[in-house]
């Protein structure tokens, strides 16, 4: 039983990062339409600058956090402003195209920013692992899992208690409609990259300690995250905390139980498995619920 | 207060409306009727700023509205109820009606807010009893009301429709028309497109007939319902004789 509870934790912690980059998918595409594939640089950009302001400047841990969470954002901003409003003809093709491409330039800059050796970090305390059941609890793990639980309801209350928050709910539903009342559905979009955008670089944050933080990490972390969204329904922000937990989950199981050579090709066979037999996802599509 | 001066607008390439000319008084309600495909609906849409690229005058209150962008237009006080209702189903009924105050939140006229709500819901006491519901679950009629409702929250001074009554029973396309009405009377004024040529006719005090994007005839609501002309092509009156002879 101890080494099912340790698979467990590994398998929580990873899925409490799935699900918080599934949430940017999600929520972008709901959004906007738009599947952003350029969504994983956010994630590793966030985690290079917490990095660099951490350990390496030694600014205080919350004040790093913050910085680096805002400025994921700002760059979410300049992405939507730069590279999707100024797109002529806006098709979905040629706007995911463009997030794909957005992407390896993205990857060239941290390259150039950053160079090509892998940083780590300390973990956010240094307080010992719990003992539960025979399997050890990474104090790092228990910060993960918090700091995306308060997350997730940080952006229900948006979703569900303020003004903008149903504003941007609107703007998913029906733009048409949402315009036609005096919503400035462009401000929506952008406040929709920005968010998507935060929520990527404070995933690099609270991942920094647990992995070695290089320029290439992005594209992994984005295509699992991609797949969380798409096994919780692309667009359902439940959803997205569901299919990242249930990612994580079956991830490290397969890699205790049958072979860590299964770990990336479990993501991909649940993908799979999902559009064949569920092609909404677990709790359905963009139009049956969000937060 | 809305002037519409030889309106072209194109769709694609094609000429949906060729220099339509058209006025709405101060507490007026003036009805455009017309045929599938005639400009109607475009006509609207230009108005509301969702239909770039139309050629012409349209003034709103003497204020130009060349190249402005919807969320302008309606802070300048022009409401439209779209066609299909466009209700957003997954939210709430109170929520979609918060949303059509949408503007005047940002103002924060809380206290203005809560009153229209108030008198919304005393004009369509069923959107009170469903007011936690999701929208999406509302009968068509009823998300007709919270369509209605939603561009009345935003406090508008002209009030557009685009087909009200359509996929409604009789009975409740009669209690959108009659609440029309009523709401004129409390002086709002209204603009509205109908393929109901008749129910829109009768609450009406302008009428405007429009064919293929050319504006055929105007005219006072009363003769329009009295004209020959319109009566064969829109009102149906020769309808009875008609299925007479198949029978």
């Amino acid at each position: 039983m101890p080494e099912f509870y340790q698979y467990l934790f590994s398998g929580l912690t990873n899925g409490a990062i799935y699900a918080i980059i599934a949430l940017g998918f999600s929520m972008l595409f709901a959004a906007t339409d738009l599947i952003n594939f350029a969504h994983g640089e956010f994630v590793m950009i966030g985690a290079l600058i917490l990095v660099t302001l951490w350990p390496v400047m030694g600014l205080p841990l919350p004040l790093a956090f913050v910085i680096t969470v805002l400025a994921t954002g700002i760059l979410g901003i300049v992405f939507e402003r730069l590279a999707i409003r100024t797109v002529k003809k806006p098709d979905p093709i040629v706007l995911v195209i463009i997030t794909v491409g957005a992407g390896i330039f993205l990857r060239g800059v941290a390259m150039i920013i950053w160079g090509k050796t892998a940083k780590g970090a300390p973990p956010f305390s240094k307080m010992p692992p719990l003992e539960i059941g025979g399997a050890y609890l990474l104090a790092q793990s228990v910060w993960i899992l918090g700091i995306v639980l308060a997350t997730v309801l940080v952006m229900h209350f948006f979703y569900s208690r303020t003004l903008t928050g149903k504003a941007m709910s609107a703007c998913a539903i029906n733009k048409r409609a949402a315009s036609l009342l005096g919503i400035a559905t462009q401000r929506m979009t952008l406040l929709a990259f920005a968010v998507s955008a935060a929520l990527g670089g404070m995933a690099g944050v609270i991942i920094a300690p647990i992995t070695m933080n290089e320029y290439e990490m992005g594209a992994i972390l984005g295509l699992k995250g991609f797949c969380a969204a798409m096994l919780g329904g692309l667009g359902n922000s439940w959803g997205a905390v569901v299919g990242g937990f249930a990612l994580g989950i079956a991830e490290a199981m397969a890699v205790g139980y049958v072979s860590s050579s299964m770990k990336d090709a479990v993501a991909f066979l649940l993908l799979l498995l999902i559009l064949y037999v569920r092609p909404t996802g677990i709790l359905g599509g963009k139009a049956i619920a969000r937060f | 207060m809305l002037t519409i001066r030889n309106l072209k607008c194109w769709y694609g390439g094609i000429e949906a409306l060729s220099g339509v000319t058209l006025s709405v008084g101060q507490g007026e309600l003036v009805a455009l009727i017309g045929a599938n495909g005639s400009g109607k609906s475009t006509l609207l849409q230009a108005v509301c700023g969702l239909l770039p690229g139309w050629k012409g005058e349209i003034s709103f209150e003497k204020v130009p509205l060349n190249k402005k962008k919807p969320q302008d237009i309606v802070a300048g006080g022009i409401c439209m109820v779209p066609e299909g209702r466009l209700v957003f189903g997954p939210l709430s009924v109170l929520d979609n009606l918060k949303l059509g105050a949408y503007l005047r939140y940002r103002k924060r006229d809380h206290y203005g807010i809560k009153k229209d709500l108030d008198k919304i819901f005393s004009l369509f006491p069923i959107l009170a009893q469903r007011s936690g519901q999701h929208a999406g679950t509302l009968s068509g009629g009823e998300q007709q009301m919270l369509s209605i409702g939603r561009a009345l929250m935003a406090r508008p001074k002209l009030l557009l429709l685009d087909e009200p009554s359509m996929g409604l029973a009789p009975l409740v396309a009669r209690l959108i028309f009659d609440t029309l009405a009523e709401l004129r009377e409390d002086g709002l004024t209204i603009l509205i497109v109908e393929q109901n040529a008749r129910a829109a006719l009768m609450i009406a005090d302008r009428g405007y007939v429009l064919e293929t994007g050319r504006m055929v005839l105007a005219g006072k609501a009363k003769e329009l319902l009295a004209d020959e002309e319109i009566k064969r092509a829109y009102l149906g009156k020769d309808y009875a004789r008609f299925t007479e002879g198949r029978a």
